[in-house]
């Protein structure tokens, strides 16, 4: 029996009062690998911002195990790249959750900061400033940051952006490490061959979940064409989501057996 | 010779008790303001050092509409003034969309206006002078005492919270997703600001106090890529600016605050020109470059 590490129920997520994540229920076990695919504005990131707290939800929870820590790769960084710090200052942060504010770092962790760096390939880069580092670079030195804040839940928004195919291999690799270290990862990807290839678990959104569960399930053909016909604009008259609109119940996400995620969009 | 430069650059300290003051004064305010500058230009809050600066006014105009030219008052409503205003806009910017800049500029406008109110209520134009370009040659035991808390509590402050305040200036997001400090964090540093600028506004005036907190800071800017050089290099510039800025007043009778400004500008253009991430340096670099 697996534990879960994520329970969803009755969450609703959104800006000002329009849902880009609606009644999302649901579990994600401890040690899995999910992939999250969706079309622009399906609510991939929002998801990924609830779940880390950045963002509160509107309606319903989202609740982490207790003392699951979570690390998170934002797709579009506040990273001030202009600020005098170099790689090492940069990673450092990483070990945060393990020296807090005032917490002295020591040698083995500077020597873990050099091991995280070579993990990702770049190795000897510590003192390099952080405004001379590559678009790819650059995400991997976040890599690296994940790497060292050693989470049982890593939460990557779409890593894969502006970096080579070499590095891809490199980084889905490095997750596929930590996947066997029984961590629990959430990716959110574009490239569904990618998905098909390395990610054992899907959840595909649109608003609402449209399928979630087994890879090659959740990527049918059927499941992407009702994905992809979500209407993205926000209606700015659209009714107002009354309680009795959704129903509770036979949506746990029961692992190893059938899925029967959001059984399609309810009625608008 | 040796005559000549002890007259030149010692004696004024060592024969004056109101130079000594003023040396003692002006180089403690640089020992802590310095720094703060450092984060506040990393921040992009430069102008709003000055927006804070402003926003003093009112509070140390009421401290001085009531119990006239004395220190006490005058500081501790400008602290008021300053943390209501940092706190305000800090807030706005926080919590609803706008950006800081603008809540600044908004809190700070309506600070001004309320404190130039007040003051012209009460006096003339000296006093205006007075409030607004300080007397750093008429620093007294009480103010010295002051400044000298003031840097005690910047520098214990910067040492507690300095891992935060890098990670709040270079990842926010990151430190929000780790911690909980982000919020304190920054209005800690607002408040570190605003006790700078109501140490220095004694001796250097609401005006000129940010001009010791801002251009040593941009001055550091172009000699090093880290912070922590950073900060003790415009703490050097702030040193010498002071010394530079009192000997330049005691020998041409200048206004002290001004010259010490205007010291610590030099130091900025020389840096600009001569630094070594400054406009020479990268035309030199620019003809060579190595293989790889």
């Amino acid at each position: 029996m697996t534990k879960t590490c994520l329970t969803f129920s009755d969450l609703t997520l959104g800006y000002n009062s329009h849902p880009a994540i609606h009644h999302l229920d649901g579990t994600i076990h401890r040690g899995s690998l999910t992939a999250v695919v969706g079309a622009n504005g399906s609510g991939k990131s929002t998801l990924m911002k609830g779940i880390v707290g950045v963002l509160k939800p509107m309606a319903g929870t989202v609740v982490r195990a207790p003392g699951v820590r979570a690390a998170y790769l934002p797709q579009q960084s506040e990273l001030d790249r202009s600020f005098p710090a170099r790689v090492v200052d940069l990673v450092s942060l990483g070990l945060w959750p393990r020296r807090g504010l005032l917490g002295r770092y020591t040698r083995e962790d500077r020597d873990s900061v050099s091991q995280a760096l070579m993990a990702v390939g770049l190795g000897g880069f510590e003192k390099r400033p952080i405004d001379t580092l590559s678009g790819g670079q650059l995400q991997r030195t976040l890599f690296a940051r994940v790497l060292l804040q050693d989470a049982d839940l890593i939460l990557l928004d779409e890593p894969f952006n502006a970096v080579d195919t070499k590095t891809v291999g490199d980084l889905i690799a490095l997750i596929k490490r930590w996947h066997g270290e029984e961590r629990t990862i959430m990716v959110v990807v574009h490239d569904l061959d990618l998905v098909r290839q390395n990610f054992p678990e899907t959840l595909l959104l649109a608003r609402q979940p449209i399928a979630w569960g087994e890879t090659k399930e959740t990527l049918r053909p059927e499941n992407l064409l009702r994905a992809r016909r979500f209407h993205e604009a926000w209606e700015e008259n659209a009714p107002w989501c009354e309680p009795d609109d959704h129903k509770h119940g036979g949506h746990a996400h029961d692992h190893g057996h059938d899925h029967h995620h959001g059984s399609g969009p309810r009625a608008a | 010779m040796m005559e000549t430069l002890y007259g030149l650059l010692i004696a004024p300290f060592a024969d004056f008790a109101f130079m000594q003051r003023a040396l003692a004064g002006s180089l403690m305010l640089s020992l802590g303001a310095c720094p703060v500058g450092v984060f506040l230009m990393l921040r992009r809050m430069s102008l709003s050092g000055d927006a804070m600066a402003h926003a003093i006014l009112p509070g140390a105009a009421a401290g001085f509409l009531f119990y006239g030219l004395e220190i006490l008052p005058m500081t501790i409503g400008g602290l008021i003034a300053g943390i209501i205003v940092a706190l305000g806009a800090g807030a706005v910017s926080r919590f609803t969309i706008q950006r800081e800049d603008a809540s600044m500029a908004a809190f700070y406008l309506i600070s001004l206006a309320i404190g130039v109110l007040m003051v012209s209520i009460r006096g003339s134009s000296v006093d205006l002078m007075h409030v607004l370009f300080g007397t750093v040659l008429a620093l007294n035991n009480e103010a010295l005492t002051l400044i000298g808390g003031i840097v005690l509590v910047t520098l214990v402050s910067l040492a507690i919270f300095w891992r935060a305040l890098v990670a709040e200036c270079l990842d926010p997001l990151f430190l929000r997703s780790v911690s909980r400090l982000g919020s304190p964090v920054h209005f800690i540093f607002l408040g570190l600001v605003v006790l700078n600028l109501v140490g220095g506004f004694q001796a250097l005036g609401t005006l000129l106090s940010v001009g010791l907190m801002m251009l040593p800071a941009a001055a550091a800017r172009f000699w090093t890529m880290r912070v922590e050089p950073m900060c003790v290099l415009a703490v050097l510039i702030g040193f010498a600016s002071c010394i530079a800025g009192l000997l330049l007043s005691y020998h041409v009778s200048l206004p002290s605050g001004p010259a010490i400004i205007l010291s610590a500008g030099v130091v900025y253009f020389a840096s600009i020109l001569f630094g070594t991430r400054g406009i020479l340096r990268a035309r030199i670099i620019h003809h060579r470059h190595r293989t790889a």
